[in-house]
């Protein structure tokens, strides 16, 4: 068992990867700090504990840091393997085919969604979009092979994919309430649609899973400070 | 009875090294079929529909595609006795981290400086030792980068030394100048079989590069 003060979450509630460790430390009830880290002004500690790439999330345990928020869901699972469920499948085919989906997840969906807000005139937004649904109609047909009818991509409990995808749910809201979309349609991705309503009702994922005004608010500070022009 | 063990691969591909590594590291037998990438087969597009890259590995008729994904269900299929990843926990994190380090900085890195030429060039090039200096760093005065045995990070890496001798030839530089530990590091690894094996020519791989490089800069 963790002592107190033992695990810490560096991090930022907007963050949609902060929120992968905590649900995987809320799925084996480890308790933890969350050291909120303010947006536009890296702490001391985070450039100490990742000065590669200086960003969030770190988890530390007993002060020692592992980076990358997969990569800190898989250490979480290892380190904590007989309290509460296992978040990776125990079959290596299966661990392989969950890894593939996050990773895609992470170097081609994600992008594609961010790539909306950024595309430029009406043509590139629709290209964009089209991209984010193709996309979703690929991880729907994941979800019906991988879950096998079960309610999750880990089976009976939330795991490794669900985490990987479920984490963005917040930010595809703000996307969908920002451009007048629907691209999580209960029509189109019936399987996807459901599972999201599920995930977001998780005992492990409630109290993590910001509010999609907070999160819509905090969108448009952004986009702001990108666009004004660069202090003299 | 073993499942047949397939490899969809090309040979100057770095990805493809590492799962070639991989299994002669764990000795398991393979049948190895080179791709041709301008006209893919129809094996490879019905096993990788999302990304249509090669390396691909089919075991048993079912695939794993992406390089380090692959060498992770290597290392949990086969020969426990021998594991490519550290068992502690905490050390299997750096181990990925590291690996996931060479993906996301020197493969970068290296991406940029292949087609770049004149000033471009140059910013590539410093670029490109700086990633390694960073896993120069990492690797300290260790053997390999797990310690004593050769592992899952080395394994991501040491594809990257076959590429060397063309980048240093084609951007004017000397790699072993500016990482001496690292080329040290490569060397040693290059004294393994699994390694030694899977590696193309250093020759071979330069004319490669030359002919890749001179159409890249044609477009």
């Amino acid at each position: 068992m963790a002592k107190a003060g033992e695990v810490k979450v560096i991090g930022g509630w907007p963050s949609p990867f902060v929120m992968r460790p905590r649900i995987a430390l809320n799925l084996k009830g480890v308790e933890y700090e969350l050291l909120e880290e303010k947006f536009g002004a890296k702490s001391e500690l985070l450039l100490r504990s990742n000065p590669v790439h200086k960003k969030i999330p770190v988890f530390l345990h007993a002060d020692r840091p592992v980076c990358e928020s997969l990569i800190i869901v898989q250490y979480i699972d290892e380190t904590w393997p007989s309290t509460g469920p296992s978040i990776l499948p125990s079959d290596p085919y299966d661990r392989a085919t969950a890894r593939f989906w996050a990773a895609y997840i992470d170097e081609k969906w994600f992008p594609s969604m961010t790539g909306i807000a950024r595309a430029q005139g009406e043509e590139a937004k629709k290209a964009a979009i089209d991209q984010v649904v193709e996309g979703l109609f690929l991880l729907e047909d994941a979800f019906g092979k991988i879950s096998k009818g079960k309610p999750f991509f880990g089976g009976d409990t939330i795991g490794f994919l669900d985490i990987a995808l479920g984490c963005f749910l917040g930010w595809l809201r703000v996307t969908e309430k920002t451009h007048g979309l629907k691209l999580l349609d209960e029509a189109k991705v019936p399987g996807l649609a459901k599972w999201a309503e599920r995930f977001c009702a998780d005992d492990a994922v409630k109290g993590v899973m910001p509010e999609t005004e907070k999160l819509a608010e905090f969108a448009k500070l952004i986009m702001a400070k990108f666009k004004a022009p660069p202090p003299q | 009875m073993a499942e047949e063990v397939i490899l969809l691969d090309f040979w100057p591909s770095m990805f493809g090294m590492r799962a070639r590594i991989a299994l002669r590291e764990k000795g398991v037998e393979f049948d190895m079929r080179e791709e041709d990438l301008s006209n893919k087969s129809p094996l490879l597009l019905k096993m990788n529909p999302v990304h249509k890259k090669i390396p691909v590995l089919i075991h048993g008729g079912k695939p794993v595609c992406e390089s380090l994904i692959i060498v992770q269900y290597i290392d949990e299929t086969w020969g426990h006795e021998s594991p490519l990843l550290p068992s502690d926990p905490y050390e299997r994190a750096r181990a990925r981290f590291w690996a996931d380090y060479v993906d996301k900085k020197i493969y970068l890195a290296l991406r940029t400086l292949r087609p770049s030429t004149g000033e471009a060039q140059e910013a590539a090039k410093k670029e490109y030792i700086e990633s390694l200096k960073v896993m120069e760093g990492e690797l300290g005065d260790k053997a390999y980068f797990g310690g004593e045995r050769f592992g899952y990070v080395d394994v991501s890496l040491i594809p990257f030394y076959s590429w060397f001798y063309g980048l240093e030839v084609l951007a004017n530089f000397s790699i072993k100048e500016e990482c001496p530990k690292l080329v040290a590091w490569a060397e040693r690894c290059m004294q393994r079989e699994s390694v030694a094996k899977s590696l193309p020519d250093q020759y071979k791989l330069y004319e490669y590069l030359l002919e890749r490089t001179k159409k890249l800069q044609a477009q």
